[in-house]
């Protein structure tokens, strides 16, 4: 009689749902290097986002805008509550807070003019301000960080409006991190670190801790303006609600909430995928407390965290966001995973430094290693040549142009004359998770789940 | 030299603030005095002239901060982050000083006549800071650059983290904080203490301190895994 099991073809190749290659990779690597896994990026699992919701336009019971010819405001005014100097932008998408450091000079050159020739902001980050940000940005908002890396009144005196960064999504809770291949001679001395160090920022602000310390912090950041700035508070989005009622008893102008789908230079993978709330879920909750305040126009809301696309934009509005703020969106636009680099106007292939790094475009998230193939999250003397800041100055202003314009043509097709008048009931969700998150309806229904008792 | 008085108790800190930021010339050295600070926070931040600033009391949160150029003295205690994130010139406290003195200092002195709370020093970028008296816990966390001159006592992990500031401490610490040791005083060591002893108008023995460093071994993650991130 035969004793072996009998085996089967088909689950002899079976994958596990819980342990799949992917997990098995992850197990095998912490065991091989007793070292959690550090990347650039954020999360990249699927999560519900504003994708899951629809607008319903101008049809019969409302009417449209005819596209083209009939005005679309999309003037932005952030930091009127107590800034004597409010910032007006031409569009209500500004360039989020990144490094330099983690992004090379002439990123933060190209940013910084195509934010000025689109009438918006961009800002500075955890490593101080630079002369290439600050000489090509008509407006720069000036980070205030745990670390306070090359932090100075000069500075602060030279922004045009100040963000005390609590937490970011893509790591609420923790600091920032910039490992030695990055912290080159200049990097290093505007940081005051030993050249090379694999720089870890501190979590919490050295001079305050809790709401109440914060209060001061902001009056001081105002006394030392003579209360001419606005100050915005960014928070990464976790307890949202309690959040964002803290920073707006903390004084703030502007608070900036920044979803778990946002990006970073380099974290631990643990903090990407699980820690923080999607921006989707963070946007609900900062506009209801904003609304229970009686703060709404009073206080301006940015959301960031994973906006893509004009309707991104349309959406984060329509829920309540007075501007947004894009981070990777931006990176891509650059040339982020781009195949190619561009170099006297030619198309250059980028894929062997892909290859070098173990990953190919469309994939990469190894900005924390410094070695960018396309120039853009490198202090590389060579590898930064990749990214010349009129190339990535014009790549980006087309970028928020088409943004702007899809803005505006959803805005119109919802009937609006001004973007800011984009509201909730224009949209219906069309998954579960979504409507109750956002508490909107499902679409075709009335319904809201969690909202009347069912 | 000309002498300009400033009453808390009747004119608003914003006044005197602007005041001091837009109606003194780039050399200005004259004396400011502020009367009945009472507590207040944020007195004489951000000042960019060499004034001398006489506080004639306590002073709330961040006295002095962000400080260049001026020489502001508290005649009095300091609460929270005194001179934080100074840049140059001279903060001086007669009396004791709150958590977060000096923190972030990226030069300049701070002296303490008497003890100071937690983390002083903490995230020090090139300043110095010298307390006549006993510092709290985490004093000097993550201290990049700069001295600090304790001539008392320290609590519990003191230097945790440093990077490259040093310590000089003459009593003892209830604990050193990860990455920090004791290390031989130079000669070095003992002129630039001398010298910080005697700015502050201190005239202990330099031979009486002892000389805290990093270590350097949190400067590489895990170094044994050859950096494979």
């Amino acid at each position: 009689m035969d004793t072996k099991p009998v085996t089967f073809k088909r689950p002899s190749l079976e994958q596990s749902a819980g342990f799949d290659r992917s997990v098995i990779d992850y197990i095998q690597n912490a065991a091989a290097h007793g070292l959690y896994e550090i990347r650039g990026m954020g999360a990249k699992r699927k999560l519900p986002h504003f994708d899951d919701l629809v607008f319903l336009a101008g049809s019969l019971s409302r009417y449209p805008l005819e596209g083209y010819r009939e005005k679309c405001v999309t003037k932005t005014i952030l930091g009127t509550r107590f800034a004597k100097k409010p910032l007006e932008l031409d569009i209500p998408i500004t360039i989020a807070g990144m490094s330099f450091g983690a992004l090379s000079a002439n990123v933060k050159e190209s940013l910084g003019r195509a934010a000025t020739a689109m009438g918006t902001t961009t800002t500075t980050g955890d490593g101080g301000m630079t002369p290439e940000e600050r000489n090509s940005s008509k407006t720069l908002v000036y980070q205030c960080l745990p670390s306070r890396y090359g932090f100075n009144p000069d500075d602060v005196r030279r922004a045009d409006a100040i963000e005390v960064v609590i937490g970011q999504g893509a790591k609420p809770g923790g600091g920032g991190m910039l490992l030695g291949q990055k912290v080159n001679p200049r990097v290093a001395k505007m940081r005051t670190l030993p050249q090379g160090v694999d720089q870890r920022s501190a979590c919490r602000h050295p001079d305050w801790t809790g709401p109440d310390d914060l209060a001061i912090k902001i009056q001081e950041l105002r006394e030392l303006t003579d209360w001419e700035k606005p100050i915005y508070v960014k928070v990464g989005a976790t307890r949202t609600f309690n959040d964002v009622k803290l920073a707006v008893h903390a004084g703030a102008d502007v608070v900036v909430v920044d979803g778990m789908q946002g990006g970073t230079a380099a974290t631990q993978t643990c903090y990407i995928e699980h820690i923080g709330i999607p921006t989707l879920a963070a946007v609900r909750q900062a506009v209801d407390a904003l609304e229970d305040l009686n703060m709404k126009g009073q206080v301006q809301l940015i959301v960031s965290g994973g906006i893509r696309s004009g309707a991104d934009v349309a959406k984060a509005l329509a829920m309540g966001a007075d501007a947004v703020a894009i981070g990777q969106g931006v990176l891509y636009a650059l040339g982020c995973n781009s195949e190619t680099y561009i170099q006297n106007g030619e198309h250059m292939s980028a894929i062997e430094g892909y290859d070098a790094l173990g990953t190919a475009p469309g994939f990469c998230h190894h900005c924390h290693t410094g070695k960018c193939p396309v120039g853009v999250t490198t202090q590389d003397t060579v590898l930064e040549q990749r990214l010349q800041p009129d190339v990535g100055a014009r790549r980006l202003k087309n970028y928020l142009k088409t943004l702007n314009m899809e803005l505006t043509t959803i805005a119109r097709a919802c009937g609006k004359q001004n973007v800011h008048h984009l509201e909730r009931e224009d949209l219906v969700a069309l998954t579960l998770e979504a409507a109750a998150m956002a508490r909107i309806p499902l679409a075709g229904t009335n319904w809201v789940p969690g909202v009347n008792g069912f | 030299m000309e002498r300009l008085s400033f009453d808390l108790a009747s004119s608003s800190l914003s006044d005197m603030n602007r005041f001091l930021h837009t109606e003194l010339s780039a050399d200005d050295t004259r004396h400011v005095t502020v009367l009945n600070p009472d507590g207040a926070h944020n007195i004489a931040v951000g000042l960019n002239q060499p004034v001398t600033v006489d506080v004639q009391g306590h002073a709330g949160y961040y006295a002095g901060g962000m400080n260049k150029h001026a020489r502001v003295v508290i005649h009095g205690s300091a609460g929270t982050g005194v001179a934080e994130n100074m840049m140059s010139g001279t903060v001086h406290v007669k009396g004791f000083a709150s958590n977060g003195a000096g923190a972030t200092a990226h030069g300049g002195l701070l002296v303490i006549d008497g003890d100071a709370g937690l983390r002083c020093g903490i995230s020090l970028k090139g300043g110095d800071i010298v307390v006549g008296g006993s510092v709290g816990s985490f004093s000097g966390f993550m201290a990049q650059a700069g001295r600090m001159v304790i001539c008392g006592n320290a609590g519990d992990a003191l230097g945790d983290s440093l990077y490259e500031a040093v310590i000089y401490l003459r009593g003892e610490a209830k604990s050193l904080g990860a990455d920090a040791q004791f290390e031989d005083m130079t000669d070095a060591d003992y002129s630039a203490l001398a010298e910080l002893l005697s700015k502050a108008g201190l005239d202990h023995d330099p031979k009486s301190f002892k000389r805290i460093a990093s270590a350097r071994s949190l400067y590489h993650w895990n170094a044994d895994a050859n950096q494979e991130y």
